[in-house]
Order: C-alpha cells, then structure tokens, then sequence
C-alpha cells in the first residue's frame, strides 16, 4: 500500500516522464551511429520485454487456465473465483509438457523437449489444416465469385462495379497464376502471370504505404512526448 | 523415444483435431477448446524457457566478461526488476488478489516510464529506414516499380490536405479520379485482388505442410536427429 501511494506522486510521475525523455533520445542517439547510450537502451530494452511478457502471460494464462485448473482450492489469496471448482486433472497433460520443454535448458536431456515440440507442432498443423482451408481458401473464393450487376444500381455506379469487380476476378486469377511455378510462364499464359505481377505490385504498395504511415504516426507520438517533456507540460 | 515418440504425438494431436471438425461427439467434442488451452499453456512455458535462455546467455557474459559484458548487467537488471515487480504484484492494490497491472504497481509504473516508450521508439526508428528503404523503391525504374509508386502514393497522400487539395476541383465524371476516392479503390479492388491470391496460396502452402507434418513426411522440427 506504502508503494502505490508513493508511485502515485507528481514527484514519481516527472521522474517516469524524465526516465521516458532520456530512454527516447538514446534510443534516437542511434541515427547518429552505434553508442554506448543506446547500446545501454537496447540491452534494457531486451531485459524488460522478456520479463513483461513472460509476467502477462503467468498472470492471464498460466494461473487461470493450469494452476486454478489444477489446485482451485488454493487460490483463494489469488483468484478467489477459482475457489469451489472442481480439480481439472486433464490439465497434468499442459503441465508435464510445459515441464519436459523445460528440459532444452539441460543439454543432456535437451532432446526430451521434442514431446512439447510435437504437441505443439500437431496442434498447430490439426487446426491449421481445416481452419485455413475454410476461411482463406474456401471463402476467398466465394468472396471472389459475385455477381458482377448489382440491380437497383446508377448507369455510372454499374458500370463502375462490374469494371471493379472484372478486376477482382481477372487479378486473383492472375497473380494466382504467377504463383504457380509448374509450367514455364510463357505465352498466353506468361501474360496473365506479368498481369498478376502489377496486381501484387498495387497491393505491395498499399501494403507499404501504410507500413509508412504507421511508423511515421509512431515518431510523431514520440516527437509529441519529447516536445511535452522540453516544455514540462506531462511532468 | 528421441524420434518416434514425437512423430506419434504429432500424429495423434493433429489427426483427432481433423476428427473433431467431422465427429462433434464424444471423445472428440470439445478437443479442440481443450487443446488450444493445453497449447497457450505451453506457450507460456516457452516464454519462461525464453527468459531462462536469455539469463543462461547473459550470466555466462558476464561470467566470461565477453565483449559488452557490462551491457548485459543492464538486461539481466531490468529483467530482474521487471519480472519481480509483476510477479510479486509489488505496490498493487489489494494486495495478491489485486490486478497486476494496477495503478500505482511498480509493474505499471516501469511500463509507463520504461517498456512503453523504449518500444514505441524502436518501432518508430524505422520510419528513418523506411524512408530510405522508400528512396530505392520509389525510383520508377521499371513498370512494376511504377505500380507500387503510385500505390503507395495514393495511400499516403489520402489523409493529408494535399491528397484533397490536389484533386477536388475536378469535375463531377472524373471524381473517381479524386485522390480519396480512387485511394478506397486501389484499396478495395487491386489491393485485395493482391490480397486474395496471397491468402489463397498461404493457405494451399499451409494445408500441405500440415499434411506432411502430420503424416511425418516433414520432421525438421526434430532437428538433425529427425532425418532418415
């Protein structure tokens, strides 16, 4: 209780704001060349986000989905809800693999975390399996496939939308097109695959366009943070 | 057991999930919540195996005193203080049953003064390289150069003044040609034309792979041992 009133403080709030100031512009020194500052930032950087994820996922899953599963009667102090539910004992399963991953820190038995491994390799491979079959093959395909006339629609929007939608249809099936490396890409057939190739090339740059927008949105968050900080505005 | 094992758990996982989806009843209903849960949880000791190796890499760092020794003293600190700070929920409210990242915890104070704005810039330093890596990819050198120019530029233009100011004034047929208008088309349709065929393969490469992984034809993950 002592610690959070003293976290709470405008002192321990300016202190986190110059912290956040100073880790900034180390990690900026980079733009410069490679430092001892933000050799020192990226080294905490490292330490702190190993330790923040490893901290949210004790917190969300490994007490909630095993511990509470496993031993509901003590974690009243914890997780009060768990208390009165009834042991899960399947859940030994999760654990003894959790554990036997553990072993690729001892090199000796190293070999033993492949049982973890391959639960997980099959989870994936099982569920992955059907689940892209329906939602990125079969639905595509079905999202891809629509009448080209919408009634009900202007002279200039209809002719809008089936010229729209011509280009969905002929640009799927040309970038599948060159995708598929089985026949030399010659002809007719070479065509369609230099068709398919603008067509990723649009969608390359959408991609990038935006890629850009997000990092530049995130320097001017941080230039906004240093410009708050120069004039003490977030102490 | 270094081989076999693995290849029959992998097995059996994957093909009682393919199972489920066709028999929704007893002993395959409900395999798949299950699972998912088994599997997060073993996510979870993968993050600890993670944290493991990082202390096991940077004590024997400082151990040997290896170049940039004293940086990792940085890592294994913050690491330390991170972890510790969460797990013992320090400075929280309501004590072990309050939330970990509770106003006023250690754990949320080094987010906000730490984590948070050590990330945000790491990502942001990339819009330097990214305007770099632009320069090369903008010189329209060839056709396909040209398209992803102009996309990009649509895309990035759009949400600034100069997208509007550059084209408002044509007229009524041609506002298609509107940079906002045409920026939701080249989204719409030739993007997710892109979009599309990129998914449809993923998905065909993923479906074999998984079919290989579980019949066994594919045993990388096994390391060199898994070979023959």
């Amino acid at each position: 209780m002592e610690g959070q009133a003293i976290l709470t403080t405008p002192l321990a709030n300016t202190i986190g704001v110059w912290i956040g100031a100073f880790l900034t512009l180390m990690i900026f020194s980079f733009l410069y060349r490679d430092n001892p500052f933000y050799k020192f930032a990226e080294h905490l950087f490292v330490g702190i986000s190993a330790a923040y994820w490893m901290t949210v996922a004790f917190w969300t899953t490994l007490i909630p989905n095993l511990f509470a599963r496993l031993w509901p009667s003590h974690m009243g102090g914890v997780l009060p809800s768990a208390v009165g539910n009834e042991r899960e004992w399947q859940y030994v399963i999760p654990l003894v693999l959790g554990l036997i991953l553990l072993t690729r820190l001892v090199s000796r038995i190293a070999w033993f975390s492949r049982w973890a491994m391959a639960f997980v390799i099959g989870f994936a491979a099982g569920t992955n399996f059907t689940r892209y079959l329906q939602s990125d093959f079969v639905s595509q395909i079905q999202s891809t496939m629509v009448p080209l006339y919408e009634p009900g629609a202007g002279v200039g929007a209809a002719i809008g939308g089936i010229f729209s939608q011509l280009v969905i249809v002929g640009g799927v099936i040309c970038a599948i097109i060159y995708f598929y490396f089985s026949k030399e890409h010659k002809g007719g057939f070479g065509k369609a695959a230099r068709v398919g190739i603008w067509v990723l090339m649009a969608a390359f740059g959408a991609s990038f366009g935006y890629t850009v927008m997000a990092r530049i949105s995130l320097l001017t968050g941080r230039m906004s943070y240093l410009i708050q900080w120069v004039s003490g505005a977030n102490w | 057991m270094k081989r076999t094992i693995p290849l029959m758990i992998t097995f059996i996982v994957g093909i009682s999930l393919i199972l489920a989806i066709f028999i929704p009843h007893d002993p395959f209903h409900g395999l798949d919540s299950n699972f998912s849960i088994f599997y997060d949880v073993i996510a979870v000791f993968a993050f600890i195996l993670g944290g493991g190796n990082l202390l096991k890499v940077h004590l024997r760092k400082i151990q040997d005193k290896r170049l940039d020794w004293k940086y990792s003293i940085v890592t294994v600190s913050g690491f330390g203080l991170m972890l510790g700070a969460g797990l013992l929920k320090i400075g929280v409210d309501g004590g072990w049953s309050g939330d970990y990242q509770g106003a006023g915890g250690l754990f949320n104070y080094l987010y906000d003064a730490a984590f948070q704005p050590l990330q945000a810039t790491m990502f942001s330093l990339l819009a330097f390289f990214v305007a770099s890596a632009s320069y090369r990819a903008f010189r329209a050198k060839t056709r396909e150069a040209t398209i992803l120019l102009v996309a990009a530029f649509i895309i990035l233009i759009r949400p600034t003044p100069l997208g509007y100011y550059l084209t408002f004034w044509l007229p009524k047929p041609l506002q298609f040609l509107h940079i906002p208008n045409l920026s939701t088309w080249v989204l719409s349709v030739p993007n997710m034309a892109g979009q599309r065929a990129i998914m449809i393969g993923i998905a065909l490469g993923i479906v074999s792979t998984s079919l290989r992984l579980i019949l066994g034809i594919e045993r990388s993950y096994l390391g060199s041992e898994g070979k023959g």
